[in-house]
């Protein structure tokens, strides 16, 4: 098993540079760079450009160096934490992301969380009450769930939210709280806004994840050691929880790795829409700009999520499942 | 004496879209406390939705629509759960099955065994976690104790070290010991009645035979009576009492074990012993299935095919196919972050030889897990092997199947073809019959579509089908009919060799006969030669001129049908001829020729067939076509003294 652990983070971490590697050089691939784009904006807006001063910004930046070198400059300075510059704000990575990386993870964690407490007991329900009323409704809320656009969703909750609730329209928190330390108050503020992006971005993930768990489950119930277990006498719901259930399992936890990256990534154009502070929006206008160290954060980030993820969910699948602890090893 | 179980006129009917059909109209029969009971019938017969009534176990779409299930035992008056009557009797078709009336029954006074041991255990849970469960469940026990009657259980059914036993998971043991599980949980409540469902047809011979034992023993020990379901009749004869014929829902026949076997009354049960190959059919003796097939053949089949090469008088002494050497091994994934594992582990197949005749069929039988079916996947090339070659010469050309690249492989495939073990897998679900027949022409460019529909049409009479059933699907044919069609496909092509790798072995007995005749008509008829791969001995007696026999990868002994069965040498063919249930209760299994269930242990296996120690270890001639796998030592002069 330690072996086992040793083995999977040094493939983590090569995987890890691999991807930094992959990442770095395709934010450079469009011709040009930062600068580029930055004197075509200059001149668009009619002023003129003085040679002297791009060298002296392209020297400032390190845009005259190797692309080798940079790259390697930049994995190095990463892993003393230092991400980089923005060329766009100006600011060193770390002060430009700051609290959208933490507001991002609470709003992505909160709605993971969401996604498993609200599919899980659906899906069971749906999966033991095969062909019922309670079924065919759920279902359909299910279906509903993964064929409305998330954007549209979106703004109709807004919108009831704000004639109900009166909860402001977009951001994260109420506008007074905008940079200002964290206080109870703001963190309540936070939790309020929280609500409608955690249901809409959760929405489809929920719905897919409430068919994939009926799936499994009416596989797990169909088979033979559940006959078994009746045989024994066990009541029908110890009998659920303690075998088909537990087999069900364990396409819920492989998804794990699969489902950090997605609600990241899914994400963007929903915080676009709610304006929410999260790192998607800046990830899109950091591409856009090449802005390269911003953006190469950014990637990086989902990359280390989904490796941590899937490594989270294999050790899961281990603790979980004899069959992958034991026999991982051996081959037919 | 009240009977321990009586079912009164028990009718169970299943609700589909098309109204109900009734599955049981009137069955009914009794079990005496400590006897047994036998429950025989065909799949589809009843008999297993029988034992889900008795369990409350049917499925949700079935119910009991009359009659009554009286279940009489002693220890249901104490208990306050059960609403039996003061006497401990309850009648188990009027409860609710899922409620903890039945419950408290269920597991505890009535238990029940699987066919499946692979499937009927939960992988995720330990094999003590789920015996121990019934105990707590119904005894009300502590932890502790629990574990330890739970241990005590794992002794009892066998296994060498029960507490280690305890702590295993099912997939860590093999299909014998996870039946011996099975039975540990359906007894450690010391219910007194077992329902046994198929409990050893997933089973290999010497492992039936162990397991049928085990249940008889414990039986005496615990004095509890079996219900024992299934469709063969060597076990029935082997461990009855008393016999209950059902078929189509009705029970044809019931009385004790000798009345039954001496004096069937019911032509449906006189129709299904004939049809059950069994080692003492005369040569030539043609097994008579309940419903015969008529098949002709046509003239195309006839063209240029293997029957005009046989007529040809292609030489008969110069083998078909000559296998030699084959060697294969699986190794087990090791090694550093990258790194395959050097070949090492198991020896799948272990340097196995032989040939097969034009014209004959040779029969290789063995257990699960002997390697034949790597090595038909060998032959097939599905499988690389590691050593060996396999030669096969049909008059024109003499080549080496293994050696073959991709274009000469596809020319190949015409002369050899293959018929599979699972009907159902086997033929692709959107492909319509005439497709599914047509597609190895289509594959080989053979002939416009005037012909194929000629060729298509007289291979379905061939195997026995109507032609106008060709616009059809497979899921509209019975597992016969669709063995039939597997028939057809593979002669599509007009091969010379045939690989039968388990033809009948998903098949009822009834169909199966049908299958084999037909397969030996064709034989006949069209000059075919097989290699017939079966784990049933008495299919392969029936079907074989020459029987290898194959375990632990290795060919242990060969020879024409009559002489393996007059005067088997090797250990491992005795305990495997010894273990084979007889259709008749005069001659009950030898258990003693078993050896303990060691026989298919190489380790085990006395001098001169031991692997141990050196020497050349080889086939042994022993005359009349008679080898056996032995190796040079004194033993070995004894042997072929007394052989000679």
């Amino acid at each position: 098993m330690l072996l086992f652990l040793c083995r999977r983070i040094v493939t983590m971490v090569l995987t890890m540079l691999v991807i930094s590697a992959l990442v770095f050089i395709i934010i450079q691939l469009p011709p040009g760079d930062f600068l580029t784009t930055y004197i075509n904006e200059l001149q668009s807006q009619g002023e003129s450009v003085d040679q002297a001063k791009i060298d002296f910004l392209r020297q400032q930046y390190g845009l005259d160096r190797s692309l080798v070198e940079r790259y390697f400059l930049w994995v190095f300075g990463m892993l003393h934490g230092d991400m980089g510059f923005s060329f766009e704000y100006n600011l060193p990575v770390a002060e430009v992301v700051g609290d959208r990386m933490t507001l991002s993870m609470v709003l992505n964690f909160a709605t993971i969380l969401f996604v498993y407490i609200v599919s899980f007991p659906i899906g069971v329900y749906t999966a033991t009450h095969q062909y019922s009323w309670g079924d065919y409704g759920l279902t359909f809320l299910g279906f509903l769930g993964l064929a409305t656009p998330n954007f549209l969703l979106a703004l109709i909750l807004l919108y009831f939210a704000n004639v109900f609730f009166g909860t402001a329209i977009g951001g994260l928190m109420a506008p007074e709280y905008l940079d200002q330390p964290w206080t109870t108050g703001k963190m309540l503020s936070v939790l309020e806004h929280l609500a409608v992006p955690v249901f809409v971005i959760g929405t489809s993930a929920t719905a897919g994840m409430i068919r994939r768990l009926r799936a499994n489950l009416l596989d797990e119930l169909q088979k033979q050691y559940v006959v078994t277990g009746r045989a024994k006498g066990l009541p029908p719901g110890r009998l659920l929880l303690k075998y088909p259930l537990r087999m069900a399992l364990n396409p819920f936890i492989a998804d794990i790795g699969n489902m950090l990256p997605q609600v990241v990534s899914g994400s963007v154009i929903v915080s676009l829409v709610m304006s929410l502070p999260t790192t998607g929006p800046m990830l899109l206008t950091a591409l856009q700009n090449q802005d390269t160290y911003l953006a190469g954060s950014f990637l990086m980030f989902l990359a280390l999520l989904t490796v941590i993820g899937m490594f989270l969910s294999d050790i899961l699948l281990a603790a979980l499942d004899p069959r992958i602890r034991l026999q991982g090893g051996t081959q037919r | 004496m009240t009977d321990l179980l009586r079912v009164n006129d028990l009718h169970v009917g299943f609700r589909t879209q098309g109204g109900t059909v009734s599955a049981l109209r009137g069955v009914s029969f009794r079990v005496r406390a400590g006897s047994t009971v036998a429950l025989v019938g065909e799949s589809g017969s009843g008999k297993s939705v029988t034992a889900q009534a008795i369990m409350g176990l049917l499925p949700r779409s079935a119910r009991i629509t009359r009659g009554e299930i009286l279940f009489h035992d002693e220890a249901l008056r104490q208990s306050p759960l059960a609403p039996a009557q003061s006497d401990g009797t309850v009648d188990l078709a009027k409860l609710d099955p899922t409620g903890p009336g039945f419950r408290c029954v269920r597991g505890d006074r009535i238990s029940m065994i699987f066919q499946e041991p692979m499937t009927s255990l939960s992988p995720l849970h330990t094999v003590g976690d789920q015996i121990g469960e019934v105990l707590l469940l119904h005894s009300g026990v502590s932890r502790g104790d629990a574990r330890r009657v739970t241990v005590e259980m794992l002794r009892m059914v066998g296994f060498p070290d029960p507490a280690r036993a305890f702590d295993t998971y099912p997939f860590e043991l093999s299909g014998g010991l996870r039946q011996r599980a099975m039975i540990a949980m359906a007894l450690v409540c010391r219910p007194s009645l077992l329902v046994a469902d198929e409990p050893s047809t997933a089973l290999d011979v010497t492992i039936q035979a162990q397991i049928l034992r085990l249940i008889q023993d414990l039986q005496a020990e615990l004095g509890m009576a079996v219900l024992i379901i299934t469709h063969d009749l060597g076990v029935v004869a082997n461990v009855a009492d008393e016999v209950v014929v059902v078929y189509h829902g009705e029970v044809m026949e019931a009385g004790t074990l000798h009345d039954i076997f001496d004096r069937p009354a019911h032509p449906y049960l006189k129709a299904l012993l004939k049809a059950v190959p069994h080692f003492d059919m005369k040569p030539g003796e043609r097994l008579v299935p309940l419903r015969e097939i008529r098949h002709q053949t046509g003239h195309l089949l006839k063209q240029d095919g293997a029957a005009a090469h046989s007529a040809q008088g292609a030489d008969k002494a110069k083998p078909l196919l000559d296998v030699r050497h084959i060697t294969k091994s699986f190794g087990t994934r090791k090694g550093g972050l990258f790194g395959v594992a050097p070949k090492a582990g198991i020896r799948a197949v272990d340097d196995v030889s032989f040939h097969v005749l034009p014209g004959e069929c040779l029969g290789l039988v063995g257990e699960s897990g002997c390697g034949k079916t790597t090595l038909s996947k060998i032959l097939m090339r599905a499988v690389a092997a590691d050593e060996g070659e396999v030669i096969f010469d049909d008059g024109e050309k003499r080549v080496d199947l293994l050696k073959l690249d991709d274009s000469a492989l596809v020319a190949m495939r015409r002369r050899v073809q293959y018929v599979f073990q699972d009907p159902f897998s086997s033929l692709n679900p959107r492909m319509t019959v005439f497709d599914l027949v047509a597609e190895p022409l289509v594959i080989h460019n053979i002939g416009d579509l005037a012909y194929r529909r000629e060729m298509v049409a007289e291979l379905m009479r061939v195997v026995g089908l109507d032609p106008r059933f060709l616009n059809r699907y497979p899921h509209s044919f019975s597992g016969g009919q669709r063995q039939r069609i597997g028939i057809a496909r593979a002669l599509a092509l007009k091969p010379r060799l045939l690989l039968c790798d388990e033809p009948v072995s998903a098949l009822d007995v009834s169909v199966q006969a049908q299958i084999l005749n037909l397969l030996k008509d064709l034989q006949k008829e069209l000059g075919l030669t097989y290699l017939f791969i079966s784990h049933n001995l008495a299919v392969v007696d029936y079907m074989a001129d020459r029987i290898a026999v194959m375990c632990a990868g290795r060919l242990v002994e060969m020879a024409p049908r009559e002489a393996l069965f007059r005067n088997p040498m090797h250990p491992y063919t005795k305990a495997l001829l010894s273990a084979v249930p007889f259709p008749d209760p005069r001659r009950r299994l030898d258990l003693t020729a078993l050896m303990e269930g060691r026989a298919s242990n190489p380790q085990a296996w006395p001098e001169p067939f031991g692997i141990l120690g050196g020497g050349r270890y080889d086939m042994v001639d022993l005359g009349g076509g008679h080898f056996v796998r032995a190796r040079e030592c004194p033993a070995l002069a004894d042997l072929l003294e007394a052989a000679s």
